[in-house]
């Protein structure tokens, strides 16, 4: 017999939803949903969590989790599994990776986290299937996924003619044969290029053949994001990724969201989501004069109160970098000559992945690591800054509670500083050691829960405790009225002492004791009949895909059982 | 009136064509024609219709006769295998959906078993090379619409793979290469003069197992650097030649297939042959991908990755899965006598596999779960007549670029004939039964 109803009592509870800074409180949960205490019978089953943190479960809005580049990265890392295999035990699958984790281990270590709904970053939309059979196998977690469009051969045409009408229809088709659920845009137009070996490498370099260029595909697409009233913004990474100097390019990208407006149903404010924003935050014009711009970039996102952003944190590993962003996976394995594996996919994007290790004796990615940190900490909302670490690309999702601690204590980063190889030169280039700010619990959970939810435009289910709410609840072994050590810290949120996903309990004390109830989640946009739209799709299909129209769409029987549909009405 | 249902996936090769159409009687129950297909795929589906298939499970008796036994007696039969086995072989996965595969490894999980496909005796050393040198790749409609330098290396695709070049590599009209084979340029390394290298503008008639030795010279003549006056029997000219052909290129794609992986030097010549490709980036953009044999022997290894971080040879009889080709690829498991039962499912090792092993499986408790009659079945202890995967029962495959696509339904079974994924689904449930977990 399972329970439906629990109060988890007495907690120290942080909900951004409902301003709740760490009073003891109780959080009622019925039929998979946060009810108020007055409506649970008797039999509630009573989780006592005196003494511990209270959050709603964590929302991760971009990870490479599941798909093509994520299983090629694993196929072709046969060392990254070294040492990490867990076995089979009773309900649970044997589970391994460190960088790549299998889907298995992807599902448990985020619950084991506390995070209850991540967000795959990047689906090429001719390889749907594949990321939908992986967030199948992968337990526990809510999962959507964002299709690319940014070099899409469709979008480039019509937004050349600025159709956004025709932007909006295909934009609506394709969210729907896919089943993803944003408009995500990687090295706008450079990744097109990249079919020629080519790049572009600032908002204002045109794209061979195509004759657009990435601004005018970026502001294209926030157009027709808002046109379609989508859930989320459009989520972009942006042009020159990872080079020297490119804070210029990163603000040339930010500006585009000036005067355009948000226009949803679902609470968000912002239209332009700027992600792993670390990897965009580089001054100096070589790898010797590199230095931080995280200020210049911040004082702007602090500014412009349309944009959210997220800080693709450096964790200090060995791990296994993967972009749809071709050309840069070719320039990084120019740079440290380990293994380069490439995807181009026809008509759409194009995929690379690089191992990287991310060395504290190596002083650019000192350099990077504070750049991360400095983001999270000059964010003067932290409803609009974001923890990530762009699994795997800067690091692991598990080391998210290292990033945690480091961002809650100035004397966890003094140490880490004072341990580095360069430190000297590392504090020169950057902010970081002169920063006295730490991070509240309350912060924690805009950075993680209700901030990111509600950039997805999903802050009415998901990162709160309010009632109605879905009942994704995480409780942490960690007394914020008590004295403690930065490493106790990691520890707790390394490892949550009770997990609810959707009502049922997932995990106990850091063990996983249920797959749970997981759903995909995407969205159904509907649009006016389109019969131009229709008809290039069509056309494209026959000429130049390499599969028919009729195979391309993912059928219902790739989503989970457990489909979340968020309909969208953008008929006029 | 017959019915045609278009877009049929053929579950024959790795090109996985998806354009098909199957002509079906008004009754929906058999299979009148089939266009588009090559002459194997439309085999492949009419094969499906023959008169004489076995459609109950039939179990080896001590005379070697075969006696007809229900599926709930060859559940039990195989489910009691694995239960008792220590370390079982679960071989193939290739001529099956990943639905299957994926029912597949709860088995493993739960038998402590070694998944292995058919990449152990194909491109497991492809794999093998990826994991040394990582591999630049595209998918094909890429090919189709931008390339203009061709090389097939080792390969006949004309008959192995016989409408990958009219779909994909050399005559299809693409956007940017829009007058079809005239815009392309065609290398073919061969040492036989096959109806492939009658095609090609150049065919390098190498000299037999000089494959690193000719990938090796055109790495030094595309940075014009001095060779040896012929390499693998090839003239220094020729050779310099080829490469500026290359260089001149827009878009250039190395297809290679079993001729470079399987003879000397193996997964050596594809680190090589990755290397030339990333080393012709540098000049022009240049891809390389291997001509994957089974219609998803591609899907087994993503679906392995995914699940257990390895693509083939997975050993799982520890507990936890372990990779090392060598020691827990098939052939050298069953030479060395390591497992005690053998399961085969979507391939036929009876046919492919060295004598010595075969030899190993006929003396092993041993169950061959195939459509047709096949070596492996007349050797196997049991074999499980099962309906044809992308004919008689859909599922997803994976092509050789990796682009999974959904096989179809076109006709329904023989009646009782369960599928893969059922009968799979029933050994794991009893299983699961025999060894006190749910």
């Amino acid at each position: 017999m399972t329970a439906t109803e629990y109060l988890i009592k007495n907690g120290f509870v942080f909900d951004p939803v409902q301003g709740i800074k760490g009073d003891k409180a109780d959080v009622a949960v019925k039929d998979g949903k946060i009810v108020k205490s007055t409506e649970l019978s008797s039999k509630a089953k009573v989780i006592d969590a005196s003494g511990k943190t209270v959050m709603a479960g964590a929302v991760e809005i971009h990870a490479h989790i599941a798909g093509p580049k994520v299983n090629e990265g694993r196929n072709y890392r046969p060392e990254d599994k070294l040492f990490t295999y867990t076995p089979k035990k009773k309900g649970s699958r044997m589970a391994g990776g460190f960088s790549i984790p299998t889907t298995f281990k992807t599902g448990y270590e985020y619950a084991r986290m506390g995070y209850t709904t991540c967000m795959e970053a990047a689906m090429p939309p001719l390889f749907a299937r594949h990321v939908h059979e992986e967030m199948k196998d992968t337990p526990i977690i809510d999962e959507g996924a964002y299709p690319v469009f940014g070099n899409n051969w469709f979008v480039m045409e019509y937004l050349k003619n600025d159709e956004i009408d025709n932007a909006a229809a295909y934009t609506a088709w394709l969210l729907n044969s896919t089943k993803g659920y944003a408009i995500k845009v990687v090295n706008p137009g450079g990744t097109e290029a990249w079919g020629w070996g080519l790049n572009c490498l600032t908002v204002n370099d045109p794209v061979p053949y195509f004759d657009i260029t990435p601004a005018e595909i970026m502001t294209g697409l926030m157009k027709t994001n808002e046109y379609l009233g989508l859930p989320h913004s459009m989520h972009v990474h942006q042009n020159s990724l990872g080079n020297p100097g490119n804070y210029t390019v990163t603000l040339d990208s930010l500006k585009l969201a000036e005067g355009i407006k948000a226009n949803n149903k679902f609470g968000r404010e912002t239209v332009l989501h700027s992600t792993h924003l670390q990897f965009h935050s580089y001054g100096g014009d070589n790898w010797g004069n590199f230095e931080s711009k995280s200020k210049e970039v911040m004082d702007y996102v602090n500014r412009q109160k349309n944009i959210t952003v997220d800080t693709g944190c450096v964790t200090l590993d060995e791990t296994t970098t993967m972009t749809a962003d071709g050309p840069f996976e070719h320039h990084l394995t120019e740079l440290n000559h380990l293994k380069w594996a490439n995807v181009d996919v026809e008509l759409e994007t194009a995929a690379g992945i690089v191992p990287y290790v991310y060395s504290p004796d190596i002083k650019v990615c000192e350099i990077q690591w504070a750049i991360g940190l400095e983001i999270a900490l000059m964010a003067k909302d932290p409803m609009r800054c974001f923890i990530t670490t762009d699994h795997p690309n800067a690091g692991p999702f598990t080391r998210y509670p290292r990033i945690f601690k480091w961002l809650m204590s100035v004397d966890a980063r003094k140490e880490r500083i004072e341990s580095f190889k360069h430190s000297a030169k590392m504090v020169d280039a950057t902010h970081i050691a002169g920063m006295d700010k730490e991070l509240s619990l309350y912060e924690l959970a805009q950075m993680t829960r209700a901030g990111p939810a509600k950039s997805l435009g999903l802050a009415s289910i998901y990162g709160g405790l309010a009632p109605g709410m879905d009942a994704d609840v995480a409780v942490y072994n960690f007394n914020p009225d008590t004295p403690h050590k930065p490493d106790e810290i990691e520890k707790a949120f390394s490892s949550a002492a009770f997990v609810m996903k959707t009502g049922t309990p997932v995990v106990m004390d850091g063990e996983i004791v249920s797959n749970g109830n997981k759903r995909t989640i995407w969205v159904d946009a509907k649009v006016n009949e389109n019969p131009q739209v229709m008809r290039d799709i069509k056309d494209k299909f026959l000429r130049y895909y390499s599969v028919t129209l009729g195979n391309y769409d993912v059928t219902k029987h790739f989503l989970s059982g457990n489909p979340r549909v968020i309909e969208v009405d953008a008929t006029r | 009136m017959t019915k045609t249902i278009p877009d049929v996936v053929c579950p024959f090769c790795g090109t996985l064509c998806d354009d098909l159409e199957v002509e079906v009687s008004d009754d929906g129950k058999t299979i009148v024609d089939v266009y588009n297909a090559c002459a194997i795929g439309a085999e492949k589906f009419m094969h499906a219709q023959s008169k004489d298939r076995v459609k109950r499970p039939r179990m080896q008796q001590p005379d070697g006769s075969y006696k007809e036994v229900t599926y709930d007696e060859a559940v039990e039969y195989t489910a009691q295998m694995f239960a008792k086995a220590r370390k079982p072989l679960m071989y193939g996965w290739s001529s099956t959906s990943c639905e299957a595969q994926s029912v597949g490894h709860e088995i493993a999980e739960k038998a402590g078993a070694i998944v292995d496909n058919t990449a152990t005796v194909c491109h497991g050393t492809t794999l093998i090379a990826v994991q040394d040198v990582g591999i630049p790749s595209c998918t094909l409609g890429e090919i189709k619409n931008r390339a203009d330098r061709i090389i097939f290396w080792g390969c006949n695709p004309t008959h192995a793979h016989p409408r990958h070049q009219s779909r994909y590599s050399i005559f299809p009209r693409g956007f940017f290469v829009n007058k079809g084979h005239k815009n392309r340029k065609v290398i073919v390394v061969d040492p036989r003069v096959t109806d492939t290298a009658k095609m090609a503008d150049i065919h390098f008639q190498i000299e037999q197992g000089r494959d690193y030795e000719l990938l090796s010279a055109l790495r030094v003549a595309v940075r014009n650097e001095p060779l040896p006056d012929t390499v693998a029997g090839i003239p220094k000219e020729k050779i310099y030649e080829a490469a500026e052909l290359l260089k001149s290129g827009r878009f250039g794609i190395i297809f290679f297939g079993m001729g470079v992986t399987q003879t000397l030097s193996k997964n050596h010549n594809i680190d090589e042959a990755i290397m030339l490709t990333k080393d012709m980036n540098e000049f022009t953009k240049f891809s390389i991908m291997a001509m994957r044999g089974h219609y998803n022997v591609t899907g087994s290894g993503q679906v392995l990755g995914w699940q257990f971080g390895y693509p083939f040879c997975v050993d799982l009889s520890r507990g936890f899965a372990r990779y090392n080709p060598g020691e827990t690829t098939s052939n050298d498991l069953l030479r060395r006598g390591e497992v005690d039962a053998v399961f085969v499912l979507g391939s036929d090792p009876g046919a492919h596999f060295p004598i010595s092993s075969v030899k190993k499986i006929s003396q092993l408790p041993s169950v061959c779960v195939d459509p047709h009659i096949t070596p492996t079945s007349e050797i196997s202890k049991l074999h499980v007549p099962v309906a044809f995967v992308g004919v008689e029962v859909g599922g997803n495959c994976y092509r050789m670029d990796n682009v999974p696509i959904d096989a179809r339904k076109v006709v329904d079974p023989p009646e009782g004939v369960l599928t893969d994924t059922e009968f799979l689904t029933r050994v794991n449930k009893r299983l699961g039964e025999l060894m006190g977990v749910a």
